[in-house]
């Protein structure tokens, strides 16, 4: 018991770099070369993307000082194409882990937003400004604008397509 | 109106310092996952032969998609740790439409977080989103890949 709490104390990303540590550990006792070659593997890839988490933490810092659930509530009042608008928007701007939105969203069912705008926010929040800087690093600047219109286009059509499918069980 | 504006302009401060704060914590949390992506990502690619990868993707636009966007789906995590997943992927080789497929997958379908999605947000939706976004992870690698294409 005393172990389980321990561990949950710990966190999971704690505990998840601790496995891997203990890879690399086995990796050094059984194959010396090996654990070398993956060392400087990692100091290739780390001094590469070191300074992009610069940038990452300064736009996390940006959307968390503009970005709240009250913002987002406070927009999805408008009507019509406006409240698609500002939900897209709202799902992108979104920060934070998934779970930490849906009391919000079912809160926003409650008071009568569709469920293909709930959809489409959910959707939206897959295009994260804060590491798009990283994005860019690894795929080009054409590839993300690419990516998040065909991603911006195709939450809408998703949010359509759940208001018709949950409309089929009424 | 001196005073008020001295309120705001606190109000302002402590504002931005809890937005750092938050910024810093967020990002404190996510280290030991950067560092442990990275190690990991750097084992896998060093131990994996590069002809592993090529008979899984064989460069077809649809089973390439749908291997992505499958293994995308049942990962869970940081988003963060996808985008370094899928680019050193690409790097080593894979095709740009199973990486696409991969981190659109990743952040779209929540089959970790379905049991939580479907007790707040109803069961029927839950599924339905998660199948489309499955479905739409496939379609969005396909279409961004022919956009590129076009234009390059």
């Amino acid at each position: 018991m005393k172990i389980k709490e321990k561990l949950q104390s710990i966190g999971n990303s704690w505990i998840f770099l601790i496995v891997v540590l203990i890879f690399y550990l086995i990796l050094l006792v059984v194959d010396f070369s090996l654990f070398q070659s993956c060392l400087e593997f990692f100091y290739k890839i780390f001094i590469s993307i070191f300074p992009i988490f610069v940038l990452v933490f300064i736009l996390m810092a940006v959307t968390n000082y503009f970005i709240t659930p009250e913002f987002i509530l406070k927009h999805t009042r408008e009507k019509g194409i406006k409240k698609w608008f500002f939900i897209i928007v709202g799902g992108i701007l979104s920060t934070g882990p998934i779970y930490m939105w849906y009391p919000l969203l079912a809160d926003l069912k409650n008071k009568g937003l569709s469920y293909g705008l709930i959809a489409c926010f959910l959707y939206n929040r897959a295009v994260k400004i804060p590491l798009i800087p990283l994005m860019i690093f690894y795929f080009s600047i054409q590839y993300v604008v690419v990516l998040s219109l065909v991603m911006i286009f195709v939450s809408v059509i998703q949010g359509v397509l759940i208001n018709k499918l949950m409309e089929v069980k009424k | 109106m001196k005073q008020d504006k001295y309120k705001m302009k606190n109000k302002i401060e402590k504002n931005f310092k809890q937005a750092v704060l938050k910024a810093g914590k967020m990002f404190w949390k996510t280290l030991p996952l950067i560092f442990g992506t990275i190690l990991l990502v750097s084992l896998l690619i060093t131990l994996i032969p590069k002809t592993f990868y090529f008979k899984v993707f064989t460069q077809n636009f649809f089973s390439d998609s749908f291997i992505g966007s499958l293994i995308g789906s049942i990962s869970a995590g940081n988003p963060l740790t996808s985008y370094i997943l899928g680019g050193e992927l690409l790097e080593q080789g894979v095709g740009l439409i199973a990486v696409t497929a991969f981190l659109v997958a990743w952040v779209t379908v929540g089959v970790v977080q379905l049991p939580a999605e479907s007790m707040i947000l109803g069961r029927r939706f839950a599924i339905w989103r998660n199948i489309l976004s499955f479905v739409f992870a496939i379609v969005v690698a396909i279409l961004t890949v022919l956009i590129l294409g076009v234009f390059q």
